[in-house]
């Protein structure tokens, strides 16, 4: 393949790229000019969505990047998940003077990264795609320099993510040393009919590495300090669209790459989906932080999108990416509905905090109930829906006891969620809140609207397309 | 003309209304709150009266659905509609206490008036949904959303320990029911449709059945509620305010009826029979045990939250016997239960509202200052002790009956359970409305007024005309019961 046929594949990628660099040296002349910078970011990131929607399928660089439907599904949640990070954090900065035209740069190279790893067809490429995210996403987190908690959680995101960079690394070179290439095509053909040990102990270092990324348990550690450190919107950002790309990256790998170790795989992932499915559901219990109950939240998510892609089938990986989308909304406008809640400038952050919330501030309020309900798992929303898909997939593969321990997990973590609700709606409120800043607002209550009830017309386009999506990796 | 989705989002106009109309103006304002509580009011009316044009046009001759509604939605689903026999009559029901609640609610709650009747007017649409649905997972939904407005109800509008209630209900209804989810996504698997119609010919083999049957008992069992995870029952009946009771005893205790008649029996019918001596075991324990329990209770509304339980009993026995007197007994005393208790419920809003305590040592005599509310009082009691000429009997007797054929054991114990009935609901008659008036607060308690009044008499019409004259309901369910014993008589052997 020629060149000019390979950067065809990588557009989105290139504007990206192009866009981010171009930005960087406009902001250093006129580093005032924030508005236009954020602007031109959010239509380079929607216009790297379309590209990636009506990108050319097929593979380039030599099979280190792939433009499938997998990779098209992945990268048009991202971008428009990043292009909404955009207009949530950079007014939230501004309000607390600081005036960094780096932030909507910032969002672009990780959008960049995350584009990569839904694409990426080799090792090489998956770990410059999780490094370009990874570092964009700590100097974000630590992003707001005044404050020494989101200097603590940058820190402390960066040595962590540091440490699972390595594991990734290390599976890595044990893969490549046993199977003898980096290309994913390449490491099936080796594993077919039977992987070697070394070749399986570099692929659970590789799980290991990715867990990390995707905060699953036992990996976890990390996420709750980091989520109550960083600023909200820029959390807002980390907890939805990050975790999508290193999921599709999990699929792409374990699929493409170790399809015929699958057995495996699958009980390595199983043990991880529960492992965090229970973590996320007890720990939760005791948190008092929102911030970092949604953590734990999240946890248990990921263990449900993991859940789906244990089920090791097209099936499984349609569950998985359909989860992630609405998760992805859900945890966005979560984050969002925070972000825009403070009394007497200081944000509100603990569930007390909210007392009497229904009062005060009443769209705030339903959307955060809409999202509480939605993770709870209960229907119409969004969140049963993804349930849904993960847990039929996974009763399909016979994994009925997983499925099964995972719904009881759910009831577990219904209480907080209850929890929250119950104080909005039942408490006595603490006093008036400010007036919410409307962008946050807005994306907020927005948010809330698909989840319920958009959403249930929208499963109409989204079911086709992942499903088409998930064919894209191969597997039965 | 889709009527049966017309029935269900019509109290949605209702809260769309509400809403444009807490929006425009203030929230708390007397004139807002007035304008509310009549546009409730009349969107239930409403609804009524279309439920009423519904059973008018149903033709009892077939037994299969009527005025299907069709649709295909996403992954195979499809918004799919209709009513049988079975299903049909529990649309009134819903309809017809609706109004009574809002009515009943008129002056005793004042705070948060305007989310107080959205969350009723929700509560509607899904209930009414719940009996509509013919397909698996809309069913679910309708099923599952339910239980948010009615934990908004007890926790936001309910008395002393309601966040202990309102949990306790949530989080006891959520287990079981994620268990039906996963029985719901195997049988999808399985059978490959989500069609209630087709699920219903459909045979799953016998062991696969029992897993299912089990994952849908543990969802009902907590739903109707069956002896031993009744618990929540009481608590959340004395937390709820009267509205929030009447609907809870009223409607919501029937989805768990309704779903062993919808799921458990025609689609396990294998299963159904290898535990229908566990379900006996259990209703019978239920009619006794709660009956005794029901006996020392102190605080009126608990007594008839376990009164309830034991009604249930009779219920979940009729539905297992597997035969025509069963299950039509069993639909009866559904629909019956639900204007006795209801109004039972109402009887104890009365005295609360104007006394602000349910503990039975608090009252005593005041028939000689509430003459016409003894009477109304009398007539719902013996509705729930069973004396013929109510409705109360037919449905006891009949399940009774069904069972004897079946199980002679069950029948005789259950029928012990009607004189319990008669001992505590005498007893709670006699402490609170006879002797004489020797508390000095009560001195000053007044009789019904005109719209208490209202509340009760199409109760009491209800009652007495069901009860003198069953086949009302009879004409309407026959046909679609007997095609079910017919099935499930053909699937088992016998």
């Amino acid at each position: 393949m020629n060149v000019s046929a390979d950067l065809s594949l990588a557009f989105p990628q290139l504007i990206l790229g192009v866009g981010a660099l171009l930005l960087l040296v406009v902001g250093a002349f006129s580093p005032k000019s924030t508005t236009a910078i954020c602007a031109a970011s959010i239509v380079a990131l929607l216009g790297a969505a379309v590209a990636a929607a009506t990108a050319p399928l097929g593979r380039a660089f030599g099979g280190g990047l792939i433009s499938d439907q997998a990779s098209a599904f992945a990268q048009v949640a991202i971008y428009v998940a990043s292009a909404v990070a955009i207009p949530l954090g950079q007014p939230w900065f501004e309000r607390r003077g600081v005036r960094n035209f780096e932030f909507p740069v910032l969002v672009l190279l990780a959008a960049l990264g995350m584009g990569m790893m839904a694409c990426s067809g080799d090792l090489i490429s998956l770990y410059v795609g999780v490094e370009l995210h990874s570092l964009a996403l700590y100097v974000l987190a630590a992003m707001y320099r005044d404050n020494a908690r989101a200097s603590e959680a940058g820190l402390k995101y960066f040595v962590l993510g540091a440490l699972s960079s390595g594991l990734l690394l290390y599976g890595a070179s044990l893969i490549y040393g046993f199977a003898g290439s980096t290309y994913f095509t390449d490491i099936a053909a080796a594993v077919h009919g039977g992987a070697q040990t070394g070749v399986l102990f570099g692929l659970v270092f590789l799980i290991c590495g990715l867990a990390f990324k995707v905060s699953a348990a036992p990996f976890h550690m990390w996420t709750p300090d980091v989520y109550e450190g960083a600023p909200t919107p820029v959390v807002a950002f980390f907890a939805a669209a990050p975790k999508m790309a290193a999921m599709v990256l999990f699929a792409r790998a374990l699929a493409q790459g170790f399809g015929g170790a699958a057995g495996q795989w699958q009980q390595v992932l199983v043990a991880i989906a529960l492992i965090s499915v229970v973590v996320g559901a007890f720990w939760g219990l005791a948190q008092q932080n929102l911030k970092r109950l949604w953590a734990y939240s999240s946890i248990a998510n990921i263990g449900y999108a993991l859940l789906g892609l244990a089920s090791g089938d097209a099936r499984g990986i349609q569950a998985m990416l359909v989860f992630m989308v609405l998760y992805m909304v859900d945890v966005t406008g979560f984050f969002a509905c925070l972000a825009a809640l403070s009394r007497k400038g200081r944000s509100m952050e603990t569930i007390d905090d909210m007392a009497g919330l229904f009062k005060e501030q009443p769209w705030i309020a339903l959307a955060m109930t809409v999202f509480s309900l939605s993770a709870l798992g209960l229907p119409p929303f969004s969140g049963f829906w993804g349930k849904f898909y993960v847990f039929k997939a996974a009763l399909g593969a016979g994994l009925a006891p997983a499925a099964i321990a995972g719904l009881v997990g759910s009831v577990v973590a219904a209480f907080y969620y209850l929890r929250l609700i119950k104080v909005m709606w039942f408490d006595s409120s603490q006093g008036a809140t400010d007036r919410p800043p409307v962008e946050a607002r807005a994306i907020g209550v927005a948010l809330a609207l698909f989840s319920f009830p958009v959403v249930m017309v929208a499963l109409r386009w989204i079911d086709p397309w992942a499903h088409a999506a998930a064919a894209a990796f191969g597997l039965a | 003309m889709p009527i049966l989705s017309l029935i269900t989002f019509a109290p949605l106009i209702g809260v769309a209304a509400i809403l444009a109309l807490r929006l425009a103006g203030k929230p708390d304002d007397a004139k807002t709150v007035g304008a509310a509580k009549w546009i409730a009011l009349v969107t239930t009316l409403a609804t009524f009266a279309l439920s009423v044009l519904l059973v008018l046009q149903f033709d009892p001759n077939t037994a299969g659905f009527q005025f299907v509604e069709d649709s295909p939605w996403f992954a195979g689903l499809h918004y799919r509609m209709g009513v049988d026999g079975i299903s049909l009559l529990f649309i009134p029901l819903t309809a017809f206490l609706m109004p009574l609640c809002i009515a009943a609610s008129w002056r005793s709650i004042e705070k948060r008036v305007l989310e107080y009747l959205i969350a009723f007017l929700i509560l509607e649409t899904l209930v009414i949904g719940v009996f509509c649905a013919l397909d698996l997972v809309l069913f679910y939904i309708f099923f599952e959303f339910g239980l948010v407005p009615m934990f908004l109800i007890i926790g936001i509008w309910g008395g002393q320990r309601r966040v202990y209630a309102a949990f306790k209900f949530f989080l006891y209804t959520l287990l079981g029911s994620v268990l039906m989810l996963a029985a719901i996504l195997a049988m999808i698997n399985i059978s490959g449709t989500s069609s209630i119609p087709l699920l219903m010919t459909y045979h799953f083999a016998p062991q696969v059945q029992t897993w299912l049957w089990l994952a849908f008992f543990a969802s009902f069992a907590v739903k109707m509620p069956m002896w031993p995870v009744h618990t929540w029952l009481p608590d959340a009946h004395v937390e709820a305010p009267t509205a929030g009771s009447v609907i809870l005893a009223g409607i919501l205790l029937k989805l768990g009826g309704y779903g062993f008649m919808r799921f458990s029996v025609p689609m396990f019918p294998q299963a159904s029979q290898l535990f229908t001596p566990l379900v006996f075991a259990l209703s019978v324990i239920a009619i006794v045990y709660t009956s005794l329990v029901a006996f020392r209770q102190v605080d009126i509304k608990k007594l008839i939250a376990y009164s309830s339980v034991a009604h249930m009993g009779f219920v979940t026995m009729g539905i297992f016997s597997g035969n025509v007197q069963g299950e039509q007994g069993a639909i009866f005393q559904m629909l019956s239960h639900g204007l006795i208790s209801g109004a039972l419920f109402l009887c104890v809003g009365v005295v609360y509202d104007r006394m602000h305590t349910r503990e039975i040592a608090f009252y005593g005599g005041i028939v000689n200052r509430m003459p016409w509310y003894a009477a109304v009082f009398m007539l719902f009691t013996m509705g729930n002790v069973g004396l013929p000429g109510t409705s109360g009997f037919v449905g006891e007797i009949l399940t009774m009956t069904g069972t004897y054929g079946v199980s002679t054991w069950t029948a005789i114990l259950a029928a012990s359970g009607v004189i319990f009935s008669a001992v505590y609901a005498l007893t709670l008659y006699r402490r609170v409305v006879f002797g004489e008036l020797t508390n000095p607060k009560l001195a000053g308690i007044t009789d019904l007024e005109q719209r208490e009044i209202w509340i009760f008499a199409p109760l009491i019409a209800g009652t007495l005309i069901l009860g003198v004259y069953p086949n009302y309901v009879f004409n309407l369910t026959q046909t679609s019961v007997d095609h079910l014993v017919t099935v499930y008589r053909a699937a088992v052997g016998g």
